[in-house]
């Protein structure tokens, strides 16, 4: 086998890369979307459970 | 022995992967026969091996599953399946990427070894729509677990039916690495080493995100009884009823298991 040429070869190489990088940032945007959520509805819950205490002020 | 924190372990990821992947680019030799591009074997191959010990390491936990009926050996399962799917996706398209820059084409349908990949990402990618398909949450988990089982079964004999095959491009895997040179074959070592940590990682990572859920969703049921609030459908494909205090007993009992 002829191998590439240096910078077909860095093209390539780079691309494989960039793909499992972006891959890996993609899942890591979609689980910071998910604590997100949690911390949204973990505000509220707080809130809910500060409710009970006001009123009785 | 205590299990390593999530923090201590993402920060051995990150040491390992950069001390692996310098070693591959700046200490390891250029492949005399490929050149540069052999450079995407050092990703390739251990997210490969990767992929396919994570759909056993499911399969084991779905017995356990199916042994003690503790969901969280579902959990796990499925978290495991679902990491190794993503895995799965990186290995295809990284392979296709090192065909077209070797052989110049990106697919080769005749090739033992890249069509039995295929095949097993297939079935997997099977798994949700299974999972989907079934409400009943109880059901729901020991269909997926006999799923597991038997599609982790079918990883090792299709591992050992492409051995058998005659290869048509692509090296065998493990009788090419054994026979690298010693800078590459360490090289590759620490990365696979740097691979294992990140799935391992990825894997506490959403199991903590998941009991995280779970704990939320007491939390609503025991403030809120009556409300309807934001929050996991009961129809979710990803099982979701097991809670942080769950993760870390010992007995399905002490963790007080909730069945969502």
């Amino acid at each position: 086998m002829i191998p590439l040429a240096l910078a077909e070869a860095e093209s390539y190489v780079g691309a494989a890369y960039l793909v499992f990088v972006t891959l890996l940032l993609i899942y890591l945007a979609i689980m910071a979307g998910k604590l997100e959520r949690i911390q949204r509805e973990l505000r509220s819950l707080a809130g809910l459970a500060e409710r009970p205490r006001e009123e009785q002020r | 022995m205590r299990a390593p924190s999530l923090r201590t372990l993402a920060i051995a990821t990150a040491i390992v992967l950069v001390a692996g992947y310098a070693l591959a680019f700046f200490w390891a030799p250029e492949d005399a026969d490929q050149g540069f591009i052999q450079k995407i074997f050092y990703l390739h191959v251990p997210l490969a091996i990767l992929a396919l010990i994570g759909f056993m390491v499911a399969a084991v936990h779905s017995i356990q599953h199916l042994r003690t009926g503790d969901p969280v050996h579902d959990v796990r399962s499925y978290v495991s399946i679902h990491l190794s799917v993503i895995f799965g996706v990186a290995v295809l398209l990284t392979g296709a990427i090192w065909a077209k820059g070797a052989w110049g084409v990106w697919w080769e349908w005749r090739e033992p070894t890249l069509v039995s990949f295929l095949i097993v990402f297939l079935l997997y990618a099977t798994y949700y729509p299974l999972r989907y398909s079934v409400e009943d949450r109880e059901r729901q988990a020991r269909y997926a677990s006999v799923f597991a089982i038997t599609a982790g079964a079918f990883v090792p004999l299709n591992f050992a039916a492409v051995r058998a095959a005659d290869p048509f491009i692509h090296p065998r895997t493990f009788s090419s690495a054994g026979g690298l040179p010693g800078e590459m074959l360490l090289a590759f070592l620490v990365c696979l080493v740097g691979m294992a940590l990140l799935w391992v990682s990825l894997v506490r990572f959403e199991l903590a995100s998941k009991a995280a859920s779970a704990d939320l969703g007491r939390l609503r049921r025991a403030l809120a009884p009556g409300e309807t609030m934001p929050g996991p459908s009961s129809r979710a494909v990803a099982p979701v009823g097991v809670s942080t205090a769950s993760m870390s007993a010992d007995t399905p009992r002490e963790r007080g298991i909730e069945r969502a």
